[in-house]
């Protein structure tokens, strides 16, 4: 009896499993997050959703959600390879020894992983330049605030989050050369909570423009709730703040997705890292609000000129906490290498970068 | 009407019978469910519980995953058994890590040769018994609930961990991010099946419930520590002091949490990093209710609890079916075992109103 029934319900799973496939490409995403932290999680599903629209003919797309980056992810990761997915976008720097241990396993798989920079035959990195926006953001910053003193939510000092810092005070610089910033790490990237609170502290300390390189709207609330101003990230915060946000650097993941999958119907796919900015789409200013028209002139002309290629936000020379003039690799700009690397505060930034010696 | 009379024996057969009944409620409200979402229930149900069974990789994966629960449920059981409250396995598990991986970390890239992981797995277990004493002295001590200083030292421990991996123990060529370099081969859990992620761990887990099964059921020890949780004044009576009581049975949790913790970075994880534990010090006591406090009854529940993960991974990959499911099922099952424990204690009964009130 027993046996029948395990029999019965293995041709049912079968048969579940072969409606399925239907001969679509499958195409799996993994996420750190919830897909409703309205942060970076969810930005990737809506680049997934996107996928769907304009190749769900020939694809049939997975997600996981909510995967912790421990020993849960390298399993997560191989479930998704073993269900018969040919491209696997694993969607967080922590996923990265796991995506490439699975990767060697399964050497006609393709797997692309965010923000990491372990590559391999099979596996591909990608990622934003987020820093471009941060320059922007900047500025608008220096021109908004009244009391000179800006307030930073930071999650971790990893050369991301540095290199954001550094690029908001250079453009920050412009408009004002005494520019202040405050920076309160959280040690998260989604902490509604933890971030809620870290910017009321700013505010008590005087800061009035907020910014943020955590995931969850919170922070803009905070800052509504006060009538000051804020900036969103990774997606269009507005209905958060509908007073309050300035900007916000949303995360536009879905050209990258579709061209990638492209790549592997077509069989042309190659591995490779990419990493792209306002100029390919891939990092999004939403609208301009909330300031006068001078400002939003600024901003408009700072974008266009850093996506013909005429402003690079780490143009040299870039002169260090230390006084210290940054090698400049790139010839007239930082280089990408120093730019991924970056674990220093540049001048005119008071804090210390945690864990520095 | 229906009512609850006491009974005035725990009943064997209730002992037995109600986990199955709660899996089966389980079973049943799980399977309303999936018909509301519009799923067919049986294969959704299948997906989730034979799927995994089905293939040799499912079972390994449930292997990997239950051998952590396992090792500490284990530990726990003996605590809960002695009416002692140890909360904070999590704390221990991540402690045990801690230690453990500063071998990994300072041996790291010399010479050192095949001693590093014995040691490794020493320190983790002597690290979260030390970690463990911390709560059972305050306890023995001061008198103080070692519910709340065991679960306060969760965080305690979490934030340690966080510091070092973002900190001192940094891997100088991670570009800044939060993780400690990849373990060397000597600092590495061995592998049980090639290929495969079953590590010499669920050796471990295996030994650790044969020896408490051991303890419990043939040793004055076991008798001891059933009677101070039972009958407090009875053991006092019989000489048992319920304050070594309490050190004892902490120090062995948290060794076995400890462990769990140094061959879980050291084994499936492979370096130090925040966040690497999925909660499994907390996973594990509903293990160890699940089993009844029983170790062999803990081996199993741990891997129906694994089975539930990697089921509820499959379904969402092969069902599209959401991940709040597999929680909302976790809940239920615990829901269920708790509500069907009171068949142990107390039967239904039926009294007419007048009756009633006369008792």
């Amino acid at each position: 009896m027993r046996k029948v029934l395990i029999a019965a319900a293995a041709m049912l799973v079968a048969s579940v499993g072969a409606a399925s496939a239907q001969g679509k490409t499958k195409v799996g995403f993994v996420y750190v997050g919830p897909i409703g932290d309205f942060g970076w999680s969810y930005q990737h599903e809506v680049g997934r959703r996107e996928l769907v629209k304009a190749l769900g003919d020939k694809i049939e797309t997975t997600y996981l959600e909510n995967v912790n980056e421990g020993p849960d992810s390298e399993r997560a990761i191989e479930q998704l390879a073993r269900a018969g997915h040919k491209l696997i976008f694993t969607t967080s720097f922590g996923f990265m020894d796991a995506t490439a241990k699975v990767a060697k396993k399964y050497p006609d798989i393709k797997f692309e992983h965010a923000t990491g920079y372990k590559r391999d035959k099979n596996l591909a990195t990608y990622s934003g330049r987020f820093y471009e926006g941060r320059y922007i953001q900047g500025q608008i910053a220096a021109k908004m605030s009244k009391t000179g003193t800006l307030g930073y939510i930071a999650s971790f000092p990893i050369p991301e989050v540095i290199s954001g810092i550094n690029a908001t005070m250079l453009g920050a610089q412009t408009v004002n050369p005494n520019i202040k910033v405050k920076i309160i790490w959280v040690s998260s990237w989604f902490d509604p909570g933890k971030e809620a609170a870290a910017a009321k502290a700013l505010l008590d300390q005087g800061a009035d423009v907020i910014m943020q390189h955590t995931d969850s709207p919170a922070a803009m609330q905070a800052a509504a709730a006060r009538g000051k101003f804020a900036f969103g990230q990774d997606s269009d915060m507005i209905k958060f703040g509908e007073k309050s946000q300035l900007t916000s650097i949303t995360n536009n993941w879905a050209p990258y997705y579709i061209a990638r999958t492209k790549a592997v119907l077509e069989g042309t796919w190659k591995t490779g890292d990419v990493w792209g900015g306002l100029n390919s789409k891939y990092v999004v200013m939403a609208p301009y609000t909330n300031m006068p028209d001078d400002v939003k002139k600024a901003a408009m002309d700072t974008e266009a000129a850093i996506i013909s290629g005429k402003l690079h936000p780490f143009k040299c020379p870039i002169v260090a906490q230390d006084g210290k003039t940054v090698e400049c690799k790139g010839g007239a700009n930082l280089d990408d290498g120093q730019i991924l690397s970056m674990n220093y505060f540049i001048k005119g930034v008071d804090d210390k970068v945690p864990g520095a010696k | 009407m229906l009512v609850l009379e006491r009974r005035t024996e725990r009943s064997m057969v209730a002992m037995v019978v109600s986990p199955l009944i709660a899996i089966t409620l389980t079973l049943v409200t799980m399977a309303i469910l999936f018909a509301l979402l519009g799923k067919n229930p049986f294969s959704a149900l299948a997906v989730y519980f034979l799927d995994p069974l089905l293939d040799s990789y499912g079972l390994q994966e449930i292997v990997v995953k239950a051998t952590p629960l396992v090792l500490i449920a284990v530990g726990l059981s003996l605590c809960y058994l002695a009416n002692v409250w140890n909360i904070g396995a999590e704390g221990q598990f991540l402690i045990g890590a801690v230690c453990g991986s500063w071998l990994a970390v300072t041996t790291h890239g010399t010479e050192a040769g095949a001693w590093v992981l014995p040691a490794m797995l020493v320190l983790g277990a002597l690290g979260g018994a030390l970690y463990a004493m911390i709560p059972a002295l305050c306890r023995v001590r001061f008198g103080a609930s070692e519910i709340l200083t065991s679960l306060m030292l969760v965080y305690v421990a979490d934030l340690l961990l966080d510091y070092l991996a973002r900190g001192p123990w940094r891997d100088p060529k991670g570009y800044n991010f939060p993780t400690t370099a990849e373990f060397d081969a000597v600092a590495t859990v061995p592998l049980l099946i090639e290929g495969s992620r079953v590590h010499i761990g669920a050796l471990f887990a295996l030994a650790a419930v044969a020896i408490v099964w051991l303890v419990l059921s043939r040793t004055i020890k076991g008798f001891e520590i059933r009677l101070v949780g039972a009958a407090p004044r009875a053991a006092r009576f019989a000489g048992f002091d319920s304050s070594k009581m309490v050190i004892f049975t902490f120090a062995v949790s948290g060794a076995l949490a400890g462990l769990a913790g140094i061959i879980e970075v050291a084994g499936p994880v492979g370096h130090l990093q925040p966040n690497f534990s999925p909660g499994y010090g907390f996973t594990a006591i509903i293990v160890a209710f699940l089993g009844r406090l029983n170790p062999i009854g803990i081996l199993i529940s741990g891997l129906f609890l694994a089975l539930t993960f990697i089921g509820g991974e499959q379904a969402q990959i092969s069902m599209k079916l959401p991940l709040d499911l597999t929680r909302v099922f976790q809940g239920l099952l615990l829901f269920y075992v708790l509500a069907c424990d009171s068949l142990v204690l107390y039967r239904f009964k039926w009294s007419s109103r007048s009756a009633s009130r006369a008792a």
